[in-house]
């Protein structure tokens, strides 16, 4: 699958934003987190900067941007409108909570309520972000069981990482909280392996003979493409990327995704606060760099099934 | 909305049957429906840089040529390709706008471009690679099975069948009703074994492509090799004048 930027960047932002989001909504009400307004308005900020951002360059892939909106419609059936509805739906009990937390200083009750309530919507916005992608039937490798896993991990990952940089910003002590982080991060790069071990070791149970129903007599095979030039299909879903490049790849996403943000958050614990800090931002721009990275590999080591009819053998 | 019409017993599914045992790969059927469709309800059929290199643009129907088999039983087998307009179409739940949706009179798969936002998700969907972007207006389109020829009452009786039928010189193409189990097509279908693409996905398209015939063994008759035609030595008049020749001119 062609990786077109626009939907790595928002994937990667709005997952981190959500993350941020989630955790502020749920730690803060219950007491995990501090209620300090100027934590508050510096998470608040990461958090909506990113996830509004992301949102609005997931439009930039549009077609026609300005029918956008269009797109809360059909939440009965698509995976799309539910992630844009609930996206949307998000920010209302989140501007309550920030409200509420911000100017009136209240964390519980009505704006408890609202931190929590965003909190799930959040967390619900980016499993319909992974579902969008593992509800494809023709694309085997997102078609599958570690694909919601790894949106999810990857959005607390960052999130908990921004969490970080931001409870260090404010000269709280977080080590409870990159205790956490170092055990996300964990957890998302296992996932991430295990989803890299299934689309190395499986494929889908399509061939060239099921595609044209041929086959009676043997091995069928691409003869003739229908045109000499490329055309809409190849050039959104028949992109391929190279085995070194994606090996490398691979390998540079595992250090700068995973490795390098969890050595930093164990810098951020035993380090003083300021040294501290600046480890916690170097996690954050690493894993950000990290995650976009292995966004691109997600699509890009994407095989669609409509190849099979321009001479892919196995998908 | 993009909740698929609900089946009714005997629902009308119009489709088409393609014969790839008669198909010559002339892709006049291409032709045919780029000519008719870019006129049509889903008009233009946009093209980019058309007359130089990395020519592209938007086409309802493309002719594939696949090999089949090895040696003596091989064949080419030329493989035309539109719009299944399946009984699952999962491009049309993934709509999150509900521009695509599928007629519930006759089982047609459309696009109301009005409502699509060029999210391309539909064409992320379609394992048959049915859906087609149009890069200058931004939005999809796709094969309409000739919706405004079909119906078009300005046209003869005859004429009302998809532009990609009608042309087919070596009538490789049929049109009909797939839910009637009596029509013609469906007969067509039940006698040949008529196949669905990719079926282990469930989409269930309608239109469905009839193998190539098994031809029955014929008899060959051996022939004697052609260079020992060329080599012998007292042969007949014909030939030692052809070597004659041969010699003259090849002086």
């Amino acid at each position: 699958m062609h990786p077109a930027l626009s939907i790595v960047f928002f994937t990667t932002a709005s997952g981190a934003g959500f993350g941020l989001l989630l955790l502020i909504g749920l730690g803060v009400p219950l007491g995990l987190l501090p209620p300090d307004p100027l934590f508050g308005f510096t998470a608040l900020l990461f958090a909506f900067v990113l996830s509004a951002g992301g949102l609005a360059s997931s439009a930039l892939h549009l077609g026609r941007p300005e029918r956008a909106w269009r797109a809360f419609s059909q939440w009965r059936s698509s995976w799309l409108s539910r992630e844009g509805v609930l996206s949307v739906a998000t920010f209302f009990p989140a501007a309550v909570f920030a409200i509420g937390w911000l100017l009136f200083g209240a964390t519980s009750g009505i704006v408890g309520l609202c931190g929590i309530l965003a909190a799930i919507l959040a967390a619900g916005t980016v499993y319909c972000t992974g579902m969008i992608y593992a509800s494809l039937k023709p694309i085997h490798q997102w078609h599958n069981r570690w694909v919601v896993p790894n949106y999810l991990a990857l959005a607390l990952m960052s999130g908990l990482l921004l969490l970080d940089l931001v409870l260090n910003l404010w000269v709280f002590w977080p080590v409870s909280a990159e205790i956490l982080t170092l055990l996300a991060i964990l957890v998302a790069w296992c996932l991430k392996e295990a989803y890299w071990r299934f689309i190395d070791t499986t494929s889908a149970p399509s061939s060239v003979a099921s595609a044209t129903g041929l086959g009676a007599r043997g091995r069928v095979r691409m003869l003739e493409p229908p045109h000499t030039e490329e055309n809409f299909l190849l050039k959104e879903m028949g992109f391929r990327i190279a085995r070194k490049h994606r090996v490398r790849l691979r390998l540079i996403a595992r250090i700068v995704g995973f490795l390098a943000p969890g050595f930093l958050s164990l810098i951020a614990v035993i380090a003083s606060p300021g040294l501290g800090t600046i480890a916690a931002a170097l996690a954050v721009i690493s894993a950000g760099l990290g995650v976009v990275i292995e966004r691109w590999l997600f699509f890009a080591e994407a095989k669609h099934r409509v190849t099979l009819y321009y001479g892919a053998e196995v998908v | 909305m993009t909740d698929l019409p609900a089946v009714q017993p005997g629902q009308k599914k119009l489709g088409l049957v393609i014969d790839l045992d008669l198909c010559v790969g002339c892709h006049g059927c291409a032709t045919a429906c780029k000519e008719w469709n870019t006129g049509g309800h889903m008009a233009p059929l946009t093209d980019f840089n058309a007359y130089g290199d990395g020519a592209w643009g938007v086409w309802f129907n493309r002719i594939h040529s696949f090999e089949e088999g090895d040696g003596a039983d091989a064949r080419t087998v030329h493989f035309p390709k539109s719009c299944l307009h399946c009984e699952e179409p999962a491009c049309v739940s993934v709509c999150p706008t509900g521009a695509s949706y599928k007629r519930a009179e006759d089982g047609i798969v459309l696009v109301n471009e009005s409502l699509c936002i060029g999210c391309k998700l539909c064409s992320w969907a379609c394992p048959y690679g049915a859906r087609e972007f149009d890069a200058d207006a931004g939005v999809m389109k796709k094969c309409t099975l000739c919706i405004d020829r079909i119906y078009n009452e300005n046209l003869a009786p005859e004429d009302r069948q998809p532009a990609c039928v009608i042309v087919c010189p070596t009538k490789a193409r049929f049109f009909g009703d797939l839910g009637d189990p009596n029509s013609a097509v469906s007969e067509l279908v039940a006698a040949r074994g008529g196949k669905d693409l990719m079926p282990e996905l469930g989409y269930r398209p309608t239109n469905k492509y009839l193998p190539p015939r098994r031809a029955k063994p014929v008899a060959v008759p051996v022939l004697a090799p052609a260079a020992a035609c060329a080599t012998g030595g007292a042969d007949d008049g014909g030939n030692a004048l052809l070597r004659w020749v041969d010699r003259l001119l090849s002086r």
